[in-house]
C-alpha cells in the first residue's frame, strides 16, 4: 500500500497531519489541487486543508484545537506562529 | 472463551500478577541504605520505592498504605532513619493486617548504614523464600484493573497509539474488568464529550467539575501539562494535545471518578482525578510520568498500557508497563524498548484493531508472567511527591442504574 503524504481525521477537519517528512520545494496533492511546500517540515505536523482567517478556529479531530493568530494559506505549516490555544498558550520551545 | 492466568492470592481478596518484594525508604535520609539493601536482589522481584519528605503527609500515608498492600506485592521491608514524621508503626500495622511479612529497620536504633544494610539483606533473602510459597490461583478478567497514561507524547501518538488503546479498554471493559485512564490537566477542551459518556448525571457533573479544577489550577501555574517535546512533534494547544489524548478511554461509558488511592468498586472504565484539592501548594500536579503511574497503581492497577510518541523508556516498580508506540521512527530508534508498533498504522501495514488485538493478547501474556520490554531492562521507577486531596465523595462511585 503505497503511504499517503498526509491524513484528515475529520471531514470537518481544516487541518491535515503529515504521515511523513516533507521537504521545502515539494510538491503535494491535496484532494485536486497541488501546493509546494515552503518549508521542511516533520511526521506529524499539520499543514491547512483549506485557507484560514485570522480569529477562525483550527478544527482537528472534529473540535476547535485553537484559533488563527494569522491568516494562513492553503498547505501552509499551522504551528505557534500562526495559531493559539483557546485555553491556555503553550509556552514556545 | 474465557482467558485466565496464574495469580498470586491475597488476602483482602485481590490476585496479583507479580509477587514483589518491595524495600521502602520513608525518608530521603534512609533512600542510601533502602538502596544498598535491594541493590543485590534488583534482578529477583525485589522492588525499591519511597517518599523523600521529612515533613508530615496524608497524602504520602494514603498513598504507602495502597502501594505496600496492592496486589503484586507480596512483603514489604521499611527502611526509617527514626526521626522523620512518616507514621512508620501505623504503615507496618496495616501492611501486617493484610497478612503479608513486614518488617521495620530504623537505622538510627539499630546502629547506622553498615549494621542495617546487613539486617536488611538478611531479611530480604528470608523472606524471598517464604514468597515461594504464596498461593496461586486464576486470574480472570474481572479481576484485573488496566491502567493507561501516555507519556512523551507527539502527533502519532492520537492518531495511532492512543485510539488502539482505546479499542482495547473497550474490549476490557465489555469483558468486566476494571479500566482508568486520568491526566485530567489533558482533558482540558474535552469536558462536554466527557460529561456525555458518564452513567449518570451527577457523575457528569462531577467529570466537568474535575476538568474545570484543572484549568483552574494550571492556569494559576502558568502553565499547561505540555512539555517541548510535543511541540517539536507537532502538537500546538493543550486542547489538540487533550483530544489525542481522550482517545484512550475508548468509548465506554464511564461509571466513576477516583482519587489517588480509591480502588475501583467494579467493573469498567474509570477517571482518574490527579489534581490536587484546594489551592495550588506544591506546583505541578504531578512532575513526570512515573508520578503519574504510581498513582494509577495507588488505585489496584496490575498493568499500565503506557502510549508514547517521543519514546518514553520507563517500566515502574510494582506493575509491569507496557510500552506503545505511535511512531515509526521512534520504534525503529529505540525498537529494545518498545512493546507494541502502532505506528504500523500509519505505514498502511496494519488497521487500528489489529494493533489493539496484539496490545490485548500481550496484556493476558504479561499477566502471565511475560516480561515487558523495560521490565526486561530492569526499569523500576518509582516517585512520590507532596500533594493535598480531599476525599472522593459517594457520587463519584454511583450504582450503575437499572435498564429500562
Amino acid at each position: 500500500m503505497k503511504k499517503r503524504v498526509y491524513l484528515q481525521l475529520n471531514p470537518a477537519d481544516n487541518v491535515l497531519v503529515l504521515l511523513r517528512h516533507v521537504k521545502a520545494g515539494e510538491p503535494i496533492e491535496i484532494g485536486q489541487q497541488r501546493v509546494v511546500m515552503m518549508v521542511d517540515l516533520p511526521l506529524g505536523h499539520k499543514i491547512a486543508a483549506r485557507p484560514i482567517n485570522v480569529g477562525e478556529q483550527i478544527i482537528k479531530y472534529g473540535v476547535s484545537i485553537g484559533v488563527a493568530t494569522r491568516a494562513i494559506s492553503f498547505g501552509e505549516h499551522v504551528h505557534l506562529h500562526n495559531m493559539t490555544s483557546n485555553y491556555i498558550p503553550t509556552r514556545a520551545p | 472463551m474465557h482467558r485466565e492466568a496464574k495469580g498470586y492470592a491475597r488476602s483482602d481478596g485481590r490476585i496479583g500478577i507479580r509477587n514483589v518484594l518491595l524495600v521502602v525508604y520513608l525518608v530521603e535520609c534512609a533512600h542510601h541504605v533502602a538502596r544498598e539493601i535491594a541493590r543485590p536482589f534488583g534482578r529477583q522481584g525485589v522492588h525499591l520505592i519511597g517518599f523523600p519528605g521529612c515533613y508530615p503527609s496524608e497524602y504520602a500515608a494514603r498513598m504507602m498504605n495502597s502501594l505496600c498492600t496492592h496486589p503484586n506485592v507480596g512483603a514489604v521491608l521499611l527502611v526509617s532513619l527514626g526521626c522523620e514524621s512518616f507514621d512508620r508503626a501505623a504503615l507496618e500495622s496495616h501492611v501486617a493486617s493484610s497478612g503479608r511479612p513486614v518488617a521495620t529497620l530504623v537505622i538510627q536504633s539499630k546502629g547506622g548504614t553498615r549494621k542495617t544494610i546487613r539486617t536488611g539483606r538478611r531479611w530480604v533473602k528470608e523472606t524471598l523464600s517464604r514468597l515461594d510459597s504464596v498461593r496461586r490461583i486464576p486470574v480472570r478478567v474481572h479481576d484485573l484493573v488496566i491502567g493507561t497514561i501516555c507519556g512523551g507524547s507527539d502527533a502519532t501518538s492520537g492518531i495511532t497509539a492512543n485510539p488502539a488503546t482505546g479499542l482495547v479498554f473497550d474490549r476490557f471493559v465489555a469483558e468486566g474488568a476494571a479500566c482508568i485512564f486520568e491526566e485530567t490537566g489533558e482533558l482540558i477542551g474535552c469536558e462536554d464529550v466527557i460529561a456525555a459518556r458518564a452513567i449518570t448525571p451527577t457523575l457528569g457533573r462531577l467529570l466537568r467539575d474535575s476538568v474545570r479544577k484543572a484549568a483552574k489550577y494550571y492556569t494559576t501555574l502558568g502553565h499547561g501539562s505540555f512539555a517541548v517535546g510535543n511541540a517539536e512533534g507537532g502538537l500546538t494547544t493543550l486542547e489538540e494535545k487533550s483530544m489525542g489524548a481522550y482517545c484512550k478511554s475508548g468509548s465506554s461509558k464511564i461509571s466513576g471518578l477516583l482519587k489517588p488511592g480509591d480502588k475501583p468498586p467494579r467493573g469498567g472504565l474509570y477517571l482518574l482525578d490527579i489534581v490536587p484539592d484546594g489551592e495550588v501548594r506544591f506546583g505541578f500536579p504531578n512532575i513526570c510520568d512515573n508520578a503519574e503511574i504510581a498513582e494509577l497503581i495507588a488505585c489496584g492497577c496490575h498493568l499500565i498500557l503506557f502510549t508514547t510518541g517521543r519514546g518514553s523508556v520507563v517500566g515502574s516498580a510494582i506493575s509491569p508497563v507496557i510500552k506503545i508506540c505511535g511512531n515509526p521512527e521512534t520504534t525503529k530508534r529505540l525498537k529494545d524498548d518498545i512493546d507494541v508498533d502502532a505506528g504500523r498504522v500509519l505505514d498502511g501495514v496494519a488497521s487500528l484493531q489489529e494493533v489493539a488485538n496484539d496490545i490485548y493478547e500481550l496484556t493476558w501474556r504479561v499477566a502471565g508472567g511475560a516480561q515487558t520490554r523495560s521490565e526486561a531492562l530492569g526499569h523500576q521507577e518509582f516517585i512520590l511527591t507532596y500533594k493535598y486531596f480531599e476525599p472522593a465523595g459517594p457520587a463519584c462511585f454511583p450504582v450503575p442504574s437499572e435498564p429500562q
